[in-house]
């Protein structure tokens, strides 16, 4: 069987300098995997150079999604074919409601492959519907709707929106950077609960942080720890716990001494 | 006269949808073509050719002069390369001005069906005036409004069929000295809307005027009266096109407005001129004890536009509010902004301009902020936003606050920024194009403004910005 997301020998430079030296991963269908390390260590460079950001630039290595490189892609086809970076940063867009900027997006993503059998755009009333019902899930009150996009936002409304976009857009393969950071426990608990009410059995998930707590909510099947642009130690979600109990220094230290 | 030869086409930086929907052009047939240029025989027949009254013909002549006394203008645009004689001041395309849609000629009447004027009569104006080259070839009004005594006319008609109520305005807020060109159109005008609210009347739709340039080297000079009686309220909505032909046209307007106690006018521009257009219009309202002006400016288009509609709060309590966006594409210049005047105690004001500079081109936000000594208790609040689309594009701001008095309470703000690479790429990880992406952050950033538009008019307006967007990026 052809792997969802196969990343083979990754290497990628930001303005000149080589962050990710090196990774190799491979996360299937119906799997939760979470990537954690120390602050650095290029975990957000993966994220944004899965998503296809401009500035991060793949020296060598490949990007294999459903067997089919990514690296000819712009941001946007990687998106229109299923692929979604929840933004550690989300940023504001004034002016552009939240309504109106994901009906453009998932139009976008219809037009491109046709999700859920249907390339035609949605209509504004099945779009209100769909709209409703994944905002209840996400637990935020229809005036977000006709909000700005991101602009005034606390930051736990900002992730719970990027989680809603994700639910809208119904991506096969999502990346969540640092969802968890900035976010008190009740929100934690409600963006966790978003998430794990999209897992299934047609979706990978890529989830990267720096703690350990929303692994009390997500709880994914593999565990990596990346230091200084490499995938140094794998392992189970026992692995987590160890990390939580002696934290980082003595993985790095074990790199460095390799 | 006729001119029939083929003009060529040079459709700008707005491609070819610009060129299907608004830069089609008829064959020039008209009734009656003045001779290119300037002088004192062509205003005199200008005024012969209306019949008008001996004051108006005396009152063109003067300005004649002094547009030729007034030096042009070396301040804000390059206005040296406007050939005041290379200019046709006057084209008659039709005998009269109508009021049924079906006795509009056909070959005017096309173009206005094209660009959807009848339609709009239909479903949501009470009124509706259409001006082709120099003069209006058609208008109408809701009966239920004409039977409540509102007038809207024609300015060459409320002039031969309301001479003393024309008298009594006409000049006196913008007097032909003010400018040269405000000079210039009191000598040429022609065409142009004439309103008039009677006492307590709310005018619930909009009165709409389209103007269209459809000949070569073509000067437009329509000269527009509104006057809102006490407790009054009408909006008031122009929208103006032209072809793109290789020589340059004018189009130099001179709008007043007359606000009485209590009463509002709101006056909502959408201006789509084609990039070989000058735009040089002189726009000013007075505003009574507790009246209300509101200026919605949106220029798009046009080779130069130097335009700041202003407000002269002259009564106690009066309010004045100018919202502006400007879009400058490859080889333009906008030159807008507002100027707001309180000359009475406890009179507010509020400035909020937007500009887009793209592809080289450039905006210059021009405002004046002026408080007299004795307007005690005034309040004014001016802020300006440019968005700058790439590194070739300009935008400046020339902000003049004069503040005579001490008990007043002033507020300026103004910043410029550019479309970033990490705004670009959150929207493009959602899927949309780079192009859809830059469309979707500028129609944000102007949605302020456009949230002030009749719903039709903010759907045309989203509509324009992406044709002046298409293909700009990447």
């Amino acid at each position: 069987m052809t792997p969802h997301l196969e990343i083979k020998n990754l290497h990628v430079s930001v303005e000149g300098k080589e962050i990710l030296k090196g990774i190799d991963l491979t996360i299937n269908k119906n799997e939760i995997h979470a990537i954690m390390g120390p602050n650095g260590s290029g975990k957000s460079t993966l994220a944004n150079t899965l998503a296809g950001h401009p500035k991060y630039t793949v020296t060598e290595g490949d990007i294999l999604y459903k067997g089919e490189s990514v690296l000819p892609w712009g941001a946007d086809v990687r998106s229109q074919k299923g692929i979604f970076l929840a933004f550690q940063y989300p940023m504001a867009i004034p002016g552009v409601t939240v309504a109106n900027f994901l009906r453009t997006a998932l139009n976008a993503r219809r037009k491109a492959t046709g999700t859920n059998g249907n390339s035609k755009s949605i209509s504004i009333p099945e779009f209100r519907k769909l709209m409703r019902e994944k905002m209840a899930i996400l637990k935020l009150d229809d005036t977000f709707a006709t909000r700005y996009l991101n602009d005034g936002f606390s930051g736990g409304e900002k992730k719970r929106v990027e989680i809603l976009q994700m639910a809208v857009l119904n991506p096969e393969m999502a990346v969540l950077d640092e969802t968890d950071s900035g976010l008190d426990i009740d929100a934690l608990r409600i963006v966790s609960e978003g998430v794990n009410a999209l897992a299934g059995p047609n979706l990978g998930v890529l989830l990267i942080t720096h703690y350990q707590r929303i692994l009390n909510y997500i709880k994914p099947q593999y565990i990596h720890v990346m230091v200084s642009g490499k995938l140094a130690m794998s392992g189970g979600p026992e692995l987590a716990l160890q990390l939580e109990e002696k934290g980082y220094d003595w993985i790095i230290e074990a790199e460095a001494a390799k | 006269m006729t001119d029939t030869k083929k003009p060529t086409f040079d459709i700008g930086s707005s491609g070819s949808e610009y060129k299907e929907k608004y830069g089609f052009f008829d064959p020039e047939k008209y009734v009656f073509k003045a001779k290119k240029g300037l002088n004192r025989e062509i205003v005199e027949e200008i005024s012969w050719m209306k019949n008008e009254p001996e004051w108006m013909r005396t009152y063109r002549l003067r300005a004649l002069e002094m547009f030729y006394k007034k030096p042009m203008p070396q301040w804000g645009g390059n206005l040296n390369d406007i050939n005041f004689d290379d200019i046709y001041y006057f084209l008659r395309a039709t005998d009269k001005s109508e009021r049924s849609w079906d006795d509009v000629p056909d070959d005017i009447k096309k173009t206005f069906d094209r660009l959807g004027i009848p339609e709009a009569e239909r479903k949501f104006l009470s009124g509706v005036g259409a001006q082709y080259e120099s003069e209006v070839v058609y208008h109408n009004i809701k009966e239920s409004l004409s039977k409540q005594g509102v007038i809207f006319l024609g300015m060459d008609q409320a002039l031969a069929e309301h001479p003393d109520i024309v008298k009594k305005y006409f000049g006196t807020i913008i007097p032909s000295a003010d400018n040269k060109f405000a000079a210039l159109n009191s000598a040429v005008w022609s065409g142009g809307s004439f309103i008039y609210v009677p006492p307590g009347v709310h005018v619930d739709m909009p009165l709409q005027a389209y103007f269209r340039i459809n000949a070569r080297s073509m000067g437009q000079f329509e000269r527009t009266l509104i006057i809102a009686d006490e407790g009054s309220y009408v909006h008031y909505v122009e929208g103006c096109t032209a072809p793109t032909y290789s020589s340059d046209s004018l189009h130099s307007a001179v709008v007043e407005i007359m606000i009485h106690k209590n009463a509002r006018v709101r006056y909502t521009t959408i201006q789509n001129w084609s990039s070989n257009v000058y735009n040089l219009v002189t726009k000013r309202a007075v505003a009574q004890e507790d009246a209300t002006m509101e200026w919605v400016d949106c220029n798009l288009g046009s080779k130069l536009t130097m335009k700041y509609p202003s407000v002269y709060m002259m009564g106690k309590g009066a309010h004045g509010e100018i919202l502006s966006v400007a879009f400058a594409g490859k080889g333009q210049h906008q030159d807008a902004g507002g100027k707001v005047v309180h000359g009475a105690p406890y009179t507010t004001s509020v400035i909020n301009s937007k500009s887009i500079s793209k592809d080289g081109g450039r905006t210059s936000y021009r405002g004046l902020l002026k408080v007299y000594p004795g307007a005690v208790g005034s309040k004014s609040n001016v802020r300006c936003d440019a968005l700058l689309l790439d590194e070739d594009s300009r935008s400046d701001t020339y902000p003049y606050i004069e503040v005579d008095e001490d008990k007043v309470s002033i507020g300026h703000e103004a910043s410029v920024s550019k479309i970033g690479e990490e705004q670009l790429f959150y929207l493009m990880s959602r899927g949309l194009s780079e192009s859809e992406a830059a469309t979707m952050i500028v129609s944000g950033f102007i949605e302020p403004i456009v949230k002030e538009l009749p719903m039709e008019f903010a759907v045309e307006m989203n509509r324009l910005i992406q044709l002046q967007m298409e293909g700009s990026v990447g």
